[in-house]
């Protein structure tokens, strides 16, 4: 009763001081806020990681082509640098190829379920009759089309033999025709085997539609463009013909079959193709990484981001809280006579120090709640900024400030609030 | 007189920076009997040591030397919290400087010693109201104390210091800052309280003519009392 009673005081207070108040828990404010903020990013990121894995390839390696880290060199400044001769562009040699992938095959065929293969050949737009859509031309092989998983509305995926002889047709989306054409995008049947010009670097390319799928939103990453671009899905080698390059890759992703241990197959891949492909290659080298070996390496990663955080978050409290109890001893000091009054009217001194220290914890979770509020702001535009993740909000962490509020409230409001309790009666009153 | 008195000091003495070079004496040894149901005035110079002997009584502030019986209590023996106690059960203090708290309404001032003697929210609210209606102050209620007039606050003041109904009422100066005719008004409030509530009430003055009213007068001179005589009463003004 009597801590209620405390609490509106304390909340009285605070409004009676604003500005005052809001200086006071500014430190609070940035220590938590950047916690959160953290926080969230690393929350937002692991469980967008995640429900990709659990959706998606939790047993996909992809293999990609990247810079040798003995091209790099160190100056005495820590100043990384490229030393030497070495190229930064990849040549065509530098790529993975057919061969590559063709031994691979050979080699490790029984723990190979197959390889998607992906020619980006760039994005672009569809149009016909003054309306467009945008596009994302890709050539792929059948492997990669049931990877993604479409719903088909209309006709079907490549054949074997479309991909062979690189036939210049496309599986489109029913959004790109409803946008182009007016297609009730319930009815797309008519729109098989029509005939649609894509535009890509002034550039027109014809295709035939042979399958028409479903556009669902959400598997579309977040991107800020205002206009949606959907997937347009060429052969394979039609992807490389449109490119005007012979069949090679800087990544492909190979689906494994069910019980291999992903992580000594990676090693495996990595130390076949670097000796036999890449041993004279003074540049690039192929690196293998899982979803489960990216989440890990970014968990690291986060968890070294947080202890930097968690340091300057600490000191940002620590300068809050003798903010605090700074503050609290100011107000003790005028609130003098108050502290007289109250022990004549029959205050005890624990009732006396109640009220200083509830003041003091109502200023800090008050502050605390704030920089949540901020902290949560900010991770949920840094997470979409910077991973193109929906924020996840770290409930351990709200939790957890709220407590480290209320503590520094108490830690470094006792000292002022058990000053005021000891106050001798008449002195406190008779101060001036 | 066959009763107990309620307020019985013997042989108090105050000194102040006790053990330096100073060292000052500001009451000489006084002893003081109030009965129960008195209306004493205490009057003096200023400097003779009234507020000082006041806070004694108060409990607020402790003796160099003496004995103080308070309700038949040796106070002298009573801790903190005791003493915490006594103050908000036994005594209502009424100052010169009103000494309510600021950011609080009048009516939350009224309920502060109720609220520190542990009593429930409806409660005290229903008494606090009635003791701003005692007082006439319903009206301004839930205005904060910078919003009210000086006699305003000190007849808030006056009914923050009857909430839990204490014996003993003591004011120090409490017209002191107000013109006469408010000092009026609150002078006939403790003339109510002494008169229809039984109040023990000790008022500090330098108002002869308000001295006069009640039923003993004390000159305090020098930390000592010189002169003891009685009043000629509320009922012979
Ligand atoms: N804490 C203290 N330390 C030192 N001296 C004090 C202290 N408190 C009071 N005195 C001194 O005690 C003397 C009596 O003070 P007191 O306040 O009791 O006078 P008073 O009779 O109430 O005067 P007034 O009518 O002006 O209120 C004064 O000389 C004052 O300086
Ligand atoms: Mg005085």
């Amino acid at each position: 009763m009597l801590i209620f009673e405390n609490i509106l005081l304390a909340l009285n207070g605070l409004r009676a001081n604003k500005t005052r108040s809001l200086l006071t828990m500014l430190g609070i404010i940035i220590g938590i806020a950047s916690v959160i903020t953290i926080m969230t990013v690393g929350e937002s990121m692991t469980a967008s990681l995640t429900s990709e894995m659990s959706s998606m390839g939790a047993t996909n390696v992809t293999i990609g082509v990247s810079m040798k880290e003995s091209a790099y060199m160190t100056d005495e400044s820590g100043r990384s640098f490229n030393s030497g001769p070495h190229r930064t562009e990849m040549t065509d040699d530098d790529y993975i190829d057919a061969d590559m992938l063709k031994s691979l095959q050979t080699y490790f065929g029984d723990k190979i379920e197959n390889i998607q293969k992906t020619a980006s050949v760039g994005s672009g737009t569809v149009q016909y009759g003054g309306k467009t859509s945008a596009v994302n031309v890709s050539g792929v092989n059948n492997d990669t089309l049931e990877a993604a998983e479409l719903t088909m509305k209309a006709g079907k995926l490549f054949t074997d033999r479309d991909q062979e002889s690189a036939k210049k047709i496309a599986i489109v989306s029913d959004y790109m025709l409803n946008e182009v054409y007016g297609a009730d995008v319930n009815d797309v049947e008519e729109y098989l085997g029509k005939q649609i010009s894509v535009v890509m670097n002034n550039k027109f390319y014809h295709y035939t539609i042979v399958g028409i799928y479903e556009y669902d939103e959400s598997n579309e990453t977040y991107s800020f463009e205002s206009t949606t671009s959907t997937s347009l899905y060429i052969p394979l080698i039609t992807g490389f013909n449109e490119l005007h390059t012979r069949e090679r890759y800087n990544e492909v992703t190979v689906a494994t079959v069910a019980g291999i241990n992903l992580d000594d197959f990676m090693v495996e891949i990595e130390d076949y193709l670097n000796e036999v492909y890449y041993r004279n290659n003074d540049n690039f080298e192929v690196n293998c990484y899982s979803l489960s070996s990216m989440l890990e390496s970014m968990t690291e990663m986060m968890s070294t981001i947080s202890v930097a955080i968690s340091v300057i978050a600490g000191i940002s409290l620590l300068v809050g809280g003798i903010g605090v109890m700074n503050i609290m001893l100011v107000s003790i000091q005028e609130r003098t006579r108050e502290i007289g009054t109250r022990k004549a009217l029959g205050a005890t001194n624990s009732s006396i120090r109640m009220q200083f220290i509830v003041e003091s914890i109502v200023l800090c979770i008050v502050g605390g709640v704030i920089g949540i509020i901020i902290g949560l702001i900010a991770g949920s535009i840094a997470a979409q900024k910077l991973a193109e993740v929906d924020a996840t909000a770290p409930i351990n962490g709200i939790i957890l400030s709220v407590g480290f509020s209320v503590a520094i409230g108490v830690f470094f409001g006792y000292y002022p609030a058990n000053k005021a309790a000891k106050m001798n009666p008449i002195d406190a009153l008779r101060y001036e | 007189m066959d009763r107990e008195p309620i307020i019985d000091a013997r042989g108090i003495i105050k000194r102040y920076y006790i053990g330096q070079p100073n060292e000052l004496e500001i009451l000489h040894g006084i002893d003081i009997k109030v009965y129960p149901g008195e209306f004493v005035a205490i009057v003096g110079a200023s400097g003779s040591g009234k507020s000082t002997l006041m806070n004694i009584i108060g409990v607020l502030d402790k003796p160099t030397e003496g004995q103080y019986y308070l309700d038949g209590v040796d106070v002298g023996e009573s801790d903190d919290s005791e003493l915490s106690n006594i103050r908000n059960q036994k005594i209502g203090f009424v100052f010169q400087t009103y000494n309510l708290i600021s950011r609080q309404s009048a009516l939350k001032n009224v309920e502060l010693p109720m609220l520190y003697g542990g009593m429930g929210s409806r409660a005290r609210t229903r008494r606090a109201k009635e003791l701003m209606a005692m007082v006439g102050m319903e009206e301004r209620m839930h205005h904060n104390p910078d919003e009210l007039s000086g006699g305003q606050k000190q007849r808030v003041a006056i009914a923050r210091a009857m909430g839990n109904d204490p014996a003993i009422i003591l004011a120090d100066e409490p017209t002191g800052a107000l013109d006469t005719k408010t000092g009026r008004m609150v002078m006939d409030i403790f003339h109510k309280l002494n008169e229809e509530h039984g109040k023990t009430i000790v008022l500090i003055t330098h108002s002869p003519s308000l001295a006069e009213e009640t039923q003993r007068i004390l000159t305090l001179s020098d930390g000592m009392i010189i002169g003891e005589r009685e009043g000629r009463g509320h009922a012979n003004i």
